[in-house]
């Protein structure tokens, strides 16, 4: 069976489960469809906020950057998944038992605010949007070179799959959809690594792979790596440093602080039974997230050593051009891999040395998908990692919508400009916003915007400097009142802007950056991507600073905090 | 209410806790210290770039999971727990 077969076969198969998951879990309420009715068990919503979390840019992208910049890309790795501590300690098991569909909700409740509401909605708005960009082009992406169909008609395939069970289904469908998500790309993640871990070190369990010696041999496979590069000229795998460490620890403290912050990923603690059940939840969700996390590192490190090996199978013995292998003619056909042949000797060299080097572009994004054909793996495992892109991408795209919509449903509509409409009014509302916002992410995907890429930074700034500090002062600081937060949430987002606006451009248009994107004129030399942890503490700053000065806020608030502060008397998440 | 209250600050001392190990394992122990652990191994694993790429998350998982107990314990202690089905 050919490649193209069997990825029509394994692609189509899993898009049928998720079909099929759609008709059998549709919303009849607007309680369905925002928060799944509220019954999911933990260790399920666990796996559905795993799937909800982990989008393309995990599951395609991470490793690829982690492969190419070492320990730097650590910051990802604990970014990415210390959130979660946050997330399970400070907010999950709160705003569950405050016990509302929405993150604007409590946010306009706690501050007594529909203006701080509005303020949350924009936040929420932007940072999802921005987002799901992202994802609608790596379903795009994944589907033009495994179905061999254009971009475009990828993208419709894929919205109109999200279309069908997120409109239908809502929250529900969404839940019950992501935890098949989550099977398919755990599965399509790990076999590949399995086989490589196998292959290189002889140990079938990557993360003991990585820490051990290269089969056959007593060199430990990153000693290898580190010495390989070191030779090309390269700094080693293992000590290479992002920049610095100040500029590290702020990378990871904005990430972890931008994930506690998201909101498609707190409404996903809204669904579950009992105060109880969202403190764990988040345990479970980081279980499940940690088994792609932990194997990233050995399939980053990997990828690398397997692809220096196919350009330079022995010292000094460099690959014969005419002679490459079948992948790399496919990715070369993409643009994302190309070489040029300077010295004209008819071999390919690589080296850290720009003038010299032959091996000219290596898009990030292709290791991923590229490393079972570098390893030789068989068809069913190519397709197979086709599926889990999808799937990742997927399931992400439509959290994001499902928060989107809500938000314009149940916080704009029901909450502000039209409280007197009934709940079937609502839940129709909600299916029009959310195929709205299908239709909006839809276009944004056939029109991706040059700032796309850029724009992931601007998502976690927004999240982490605006909508995370609001949150949690409204838990843990029963003084904080509307000004303080209202004040707090525009000078966070405002500096964040500023500063990846200054550096990066206005909207990203790189001539109107006005500072340029100059590491010299770097704040502490933390990188545009890294500031949403200044931004909120800025945040926090300005709340506290503008609180002190202003009226406290009502006595009722002040009992609303007691409230949930203690699990006792939570009912199910209602609108009423 | 001061029942409610001893039960508030117990909590915020166990979070104090967590988020004290919570920083030890990622900023300290793989970012600030990394080059002095990097001196001891395991494995092929240098302990600085392990606990960056590896440890850090495994404490973190380990965390959610002492925190929910620890936080069940404390609402039955505390009489606050949520009625049982």
């Amino acid at each position: 069976m050919t490649l193209q077969t069997t990825t029509y076969l394994i692609v189509g198969f899993t898009f049928a489960i998720y079909i099929g998951i759609a008709i059998w879990a549709r919303a009849g309420t607007t309680k369905d469809f925002y928060v799944a009715g509220g019954g999911v068990n933990p260790i399920a919503n666990g796996m559905a906020t795993a799937a909800d979390w982990m989008s393309a840019a995990s599951f395609i992208s991470m490793a690829g950057l982690i492969a190419f910049m070492g320990y730097g890309g650590s910051v990802f790795l604990m970014g990415w998944t210390g959130g979660y501590v946050l997330l399970a300690m400070l907010l999950a098991p709160y705003l569950r038992k405050f016990g509302k569909f929405t993150v604007p909700e409590f946010i306009g409740d706690r501050y007594y605010s529909k203006a701080a509401r509005i303020v949350a909605v924009i936040c929420l708005i932007v940072a999802s949007v921005t987002y799901v960009i992202g994802q609608m082009k790596g379903i795009g992406v994944a589907f033009s070179r495994f179905l061999e169909v254009d971009y475009d008609v990828g993208l419709v395939i894929g919205m109109g799959i999200v279309f069908v069970y997120a409109v239908m289904g809502g929250m529900k469908g969404i839940t019950y959809t992501q935890i098949a998500q989550y099977c398919v790309l755990i599965l399509a993640y790990t076999i590949p690594a399995i086989f490589i871990s196998l292959n290189l070190t002889g140990n079938p369990i990557p993360q003991l792979g990585l820490g051990s010696t290269m089969a056959g041999t007593d060199v430990f496979l990153l000693d290898r790596l580190d010495m390989v590069l070191r030779d090309l000229g390269f700094l080693e795998y293992t000590t290479n440093v992002r920049l610095s460490t100040t500029n590290m620890f702020m990378y990871t403290l904005s990430l972890m602080i931008g994930t506690a912050g998201l909101p498609h990923v707190i409404i996903r603690f809204f669904t579950v039974p009992k105060v109880k059940d969202a403190r764990s939840s988040a345990g479970w969700a980081l279980v499940f997230i940690a088994i792609l996390y932990t194997t990233a590192p050995s399939v980053a490190a990997m990828a690398r050593l397997n692809l220096i090996e196919t350009i330079e199978p022995a010292p000094g013995e460099y690959m014969v051009y005419e002679e490459r292998p079948n992948w790399i003619k496919n990715w070369e056909a993409t643009g994302l891999l190309a070489f040029e042949d300077k010295n004209g000797d008819g071999r390919i060299q690589y080296s850290a040395d720009a003038a010299t080097n032959e091996m000219v572009t290596v898009d990030r994004d292709i290791m991923v998908l590229a490393n079972p054909e570098i390893a030789g793996l068989p068809n069913w495992v190519i397709a197979l990692v086709a599926a889990g892109g999808l799937a990742a991408a997927l399931s992400t795209a439509a959290g994001l919508l499902l928060a989107i919509s809500s938000a314009i449903s149940h916080d704009l509509l029901k909450g502000v400009f039209k409280p007197e409409i009934t709940e079937q009014q609502e839940l129709l509302a909600s299916r029009v916003a959310m195929a709205g916002a299908i239709l909006l992410a839809g276009y944004l995907g056939f029109n991706p915007p040059d700032f796309a890429a850029g724009t992931v930074a601007l998502a976690f700034g927004l999240a982490a400097s605006s909508i995370f500090p609001a949150l949690m002062l409204g838990i843990f600081y029963k003084r904080m009142n509307k000004e303080g937060a209202i004040a707090g949430m525009v000078a966070g987002l405002g500096v964040t802007l500023l500063y990846v606006f200054q550096h990066k451009g206005i909207m990203f248009i790189q001539s109107t950056s006005y500072l340029g994107d100059m590491s010299e004129n770097w704040f502490f030399g933390i990188e545009p991507n890294a500031f949403g942890a200044v931004g909120a503490m800025v945040n926090f700053a300005v709340a506290f600073a503008v609180s002190r000065v202003t009226a406290a806020p009502p006595q009722e608030i002040i009992d609303l905090v007691e409230h949930i502060r203690v699990p006792s008397g939570a009912g199910a998440a209602s609108s009423h | 209410m001061s029942k409610n209250s001893s039960y508030w600050s117990a909590n915020l001392r166990l979070v104090a806790i967590c988020l004290v190990i919570w920083f030890v394992v990622s900023y300290l122990f793989g970012i600030i210290l990394v080059e002095p652990l990097n001196n001891i191994r395991i494995g092929g694993y240098k302990l600085g770039f392990w606990f960056a790429q590896q440890g850090s998350i495994y404490t973190f998982v380990a965390l959610i999971f002492f925190y929910a107990n620890r936080m069940g314990k404390l609402d039955r202690k505390h009489d606050v727990h949520e009625d049982d089905e």
